[in-house]
Order: C-alpha cells, then structure tokens, then sequence
C-alpha cells in the first residue's frame, strides 16, 4: 500500500509538533487512542477569550497516516473558532490525505482529539 | 554512499542467487519436457534434473531424495502434512500438538481440522519463544497422531530444542512434522538424529525461486499420507501434478550453494546482525530484543522501540525493507501473535521491528541502517506523547485509555 503524497508530506515535515502548558487556563489537552492499539493522539489548543484557537500543537504515537491526520488538524483549527473547529468531520481529513480504508480510523482519531481538547478547555472554563 | 533502496527481510523471501539462475534456465527454454513422459529424451531430461534435485533438497534435513515430494511451497507442504497425516491415520486418532507461535500455514490448517473432528494442543512458549519438551510429553495422550513444530520462528528467530522433542514423539509413538521453511540451509537440521518424521521446506527462503517447496516424508519407520490433490498420481500418489522442473532444479541448485557454505555464511550473518545490534542499542534507550538470545537465526533481529509505533517507523526507514508486528502493517489491526504469545505487552508489540539478514546484506548497509534507526527512532520519540510521559515519570499503566 502506497502513501498518498499528503501523508507523505505532513509525516516528513510535521506542522506543529511540540507541547503547551496544560496547566494554561487557555489550553484544552485532548488525549486519544490507545498504546495497546497502537496509536496514541495528544491535540492541544491555546484558545483565546474570543473563542479562536491561537496556537495548536500535537505529538502522536502511531503510524503514518495518524502522524499525517494530527499534523493537518494542527494546521485546520489555528485561526478557527471552537464551534467551528468542532464541526470538522473524519471524513473531511480522510478525503484531504486520501486514506485508505484501513486507515479510516486515524482520521477518527484525529477529530476526537480535537473534541476533547475543545471539551477539556470548556471544563476548565466552567462553561 | 550505500546503494538504496535496501533489502533487510530475508524471513519474508530470499533473492534468486544468480547460481540457481543459472541452473533453471535450461529448464525453462530448451530442456522443457515433462519429467512424467517416460517414452523420450526430452521426458529423461526433465526427470533426470529433477531425481538431482530431489537428493540436494533433501540434504537440507539430512535425509534422501527418495522421500522428497514436490510441492508449490512450505504452505502446501504444510498442508498436505497436517491433513495427509491426520486423514490416513484417523483410526488411530485424533489429537494433534502444535504451539501459538506457528506460521498461519500450520494455525490455519489446525483450525479446519478441528472443524472436521480433530483436537488440537496449541502449547504455550516462555518468554523467548521456545516450547517446553517437557509440555509437549504431557500434552501427547493415546489419541495424539502428530506434533508440528517449526525449527524456527520466522518472526522472532526462536529455535525450538527440536532434538530433545523429536526423542519424545519417537519414544512415544507419535509422528513429528517441522516447518523448516526458516532454519532449512541456515542451520544444521538431521531428520534422523532428530527423529522427525516430515518437514516442510521452501525454495525461495533459501535463494530459490519462488512457487517451489517440498515435503520430506520418512520411508523408514515409513509415514503414509492421504493426498490432498488428486490427478495423475505424481509424486509416488502424494501430490499429483507436473513438476515444476526448472522450479525444483533451482530449489536444488539453491539447497547445495546453502549447505555448501553454510557454516562460513551464518558466522558472517551473525556478525552483521549483531553489529547491527550493537549499534542501536549503543546510541538508544528503551529498545527490547524480541525472541531468545541464543537460540536463534543468525540473520534475525527483532526489537521492540519503546514508544514507537512499528508502522510509522518502517515509513521513517523509507528506503530499507524491513517488517514490523504492529497490527498496522495487516488488516487484522491485532499485533504480531508470536509477541503476544510470547508475552510481550500489546503496546510493545506494535512498536517491534523484525530485521532479516542474509546471503546479499554488506556491512555498509548494516552500519548505514543502524544509523538511519538511531536518527529516526529519537526523531519518533520527540513526537511521541508517550515518550513525554514516560520521560515525566507518568506510569503510562495508570492511565485509562480508551480502546478503539
């Protein structure tokens, strides 16, 4: 099976690996997957009084095309209000990175990870 | 500069040594007659090449070319072992022993059998991979017909005390079928001192071509089988079909280059693979050998990467074949059975990548792969939330994580 050349781009030159402080009242942590399946997703989102995301970083555990899916995200949901961060579907990061059916469930991955790291935020927030 | 891409996964299959090439090709343009026309020269030919070849693939396990039976491959000669055997001697019983950590070839064909009335031992290994002799005595009762076992593990490497197990099946009764598709040419096997009754071996695992293999049957204490392919009565009535001539002249050609230097090409193999070894473990923390020490082909490597998943660093290693036991690399989405049985931890499991070296591996390419690991393994690690934790001192146990 072939990478498709997103992937292959996104894994060699990952957008936004790194870390924020969890303890930041403004950053939502979302962790996802599991090491026993063999992909592990760690989405944060700095996110401003407004609601935008102002900064996104992740560092995933996984194969290629999770590595592919959580560096994407990263780059969709800067600048994005949470509603509409929200709204971005499997499907929408499957379609962009051309995955293979096999590999439809690290695009789920990637849309929990941005679920949970908004829910997380919200949590703290008391909202 | 090493000549990439490179090849590091001589378990899955071997490259055609240009030798055994060079033996086929008469056989696949103008000795092109059928071993089974017994009326002309064309007919002799073929027979005469393939009688050759019979008794240097039946060296590979220290017996005769009288008991070799042609067949399309391990899987086939697998097949037609388990089923042959367990057919024939029904009467006598039904119960066969294997363990967990056998090819699917053997899995698969003991799962149909238990469909069709057999009952079958699957027996545990430790923790490097090896059966028991011991656990395979008590598992043999008065309805046991057969145990299988494979000289080698193809994924971990794991030699099983086949010496010691055969003196039990022989004291006992039982017949005792190897899969050698792994160890056959690369380490020494003897079906008489070992008291094997049949073994499965390939063509393309030791430098042969592919779509070739053979069953060796012993003639004395004589194991019948009941064919499983019907037609013409090749292959004294056990496998019908015409030779693939060219097929088991170089499978022949193969066996005799594998035994005849057997001993100086292992020592080789073991250095590099060790050098290999070496090397990452030098510069890498947290990485885990996989199978045993010792007892184990020379050519295999099997490491667990802590924290990085095995897909994902196959990728990272873009120009150099090697395998991985994470369930990424399959449809099945588990991880590798033999590191389970074995029992390594599934999250290690899917993090372990299988190095395969063999006749072609230079050390430029040893030295130029430890090198690529170490750079991408660290490279992995700075992107792995679970290397973070683990650095933080978080034990990653007392976490719930949720499946999917």
């Amino acid at each position: 099976m072939a990478y498709s050349d997103k992937v292959v781009d996104h894994y060699e030159n990952p957008r936004n690996v790194g870390t924020l402080d969890k303890n930041d009242p403004n950053v939502g942590t979302g962790l996802v997957g599991a090491p026993a399946c063999g992909d592990v997703m760690r989405l944060q989102l700095r996110i401003g009084d407004d609601g935008v995301i102002e900064d996104a970083k992740f560092k995933t555990f996984g194969c290629g095309s999770a590595i592919a899916s959580s560096s994407l995200v990263t780059e969709w949901v800067k600048g994005k209000n949470i509603d509409e961060a929200a709204k971005i579907t499997n499907s929408a990061i499957a379609e962009e990175l051309s995955l293979p059916p096999v590999k439809i469930h690290c695009s789920v991955l990637a849309e929990d990870a941005i679920k949970a790291a908004i829910a997380d935020y919200k949590q703290k927030k008391g909202a | 500069m090493v000549k990439t891409p490179i090849y590091m996964d001589n378990h899955a299959t071997t490259p055609l040594d240009p030798r055994a090439l060079e033996a086929m090709m008469p056989y696949l343009t103008t000795q092109f007659g059928n071993a089974a026309s017994r009326s002309h020269a064309f007919g002799w030919a073929a027979e005469e090449a393939s009688e050759q070849a019979r008794e240097r693939v039946a060296a590979l396990v220290g017996g005769s070319g009288k008991e070799i039976v042609w067949t399309s491959g391990a899987t086939e000669s697998i097949n037609l072992a388990l089923k042959g055997v367990a057919d024939f001697y029904k009467d006598k019983g039904n119960h066969i022993i294997t363990a967990r950590t056998e090819h699917k070839a053997v899995l698969d064909t003991c799962k149909r059998l238990e469909r069709s009335g057999c009952e079958v031992t699957y027996l545990p290994v430790d923790a490097t991979g090896r059966v028991d002799p011991e656990a395979v005595r008590a598992a043999i009762t008065d309805k046991t017909i057969l145990v299988s076992l494979m000289v080698a593990n193809n994924e971990i490497g794991t030699i099983h005390p086949i010496k010691e197990i055969g003196a039990i099946t022989r004291e006992k009764g039982v017949f005792f079928h190897v899969d050698a598709a792994q160890a056959a040419g690369k380490m020494k096997i003897d079906a008489n001192d070992w008291n094997i009754d049949l073994a499965s071996l390939s063509g393309h695992k030791v430098y042969g071509p592919k779509g070739v293999g053979a069953l060796w049957v012993r003639r004395r204490p004589r194991v019948r089988l009941t064919a499983i392919i019907d037609g013409g009565g090749h292959e004294r009535g056990m496998r019908s079909g015409t030779i693939n001539v060219p097929g088991v002249v170089g499978f022949g050609a193969a066996a005799e280059l594998a035994l005849a230097d057997m001993e100086q090409e292992q020592t080789r193999v073991r250095a590099l693979r060790d050098r290999l070894h070496q090397a990452i473990v030098r510069d890498l923390d947290m990485v885990y050998l996989n199978g045993h020490p010792e007892h184990r082909l020379a050519g295999n490597l099997n490491l667990s990467f802590a924290f990085v998943e095995g897909e994902g660093m196959m990728m990272a290693l873009k120009d150099v074949a090697v395998s991985s036991g994470s369930a990424c690399t399959s449809a099945s989405l588990e991880p590798s059975h033999v590191l389970r049985a074995c029992g390594v931890e599934e999250d290690l499991a899917h993090t372990s990548i299988r190095f395969g070296l063999g006749r072609f591996t230079t050390e430029e390419e040893v030295d130029h792969v430890a090198k690529l690991v170490v750079e991408k393994v660290k490279k992995l690690r700075d992107m792995s939330p679970l290397y973070e934790m683990a650095k933080e001192g978080i034990d990653l146990k007392s976490i719930e994580w949720a499946a999917h």
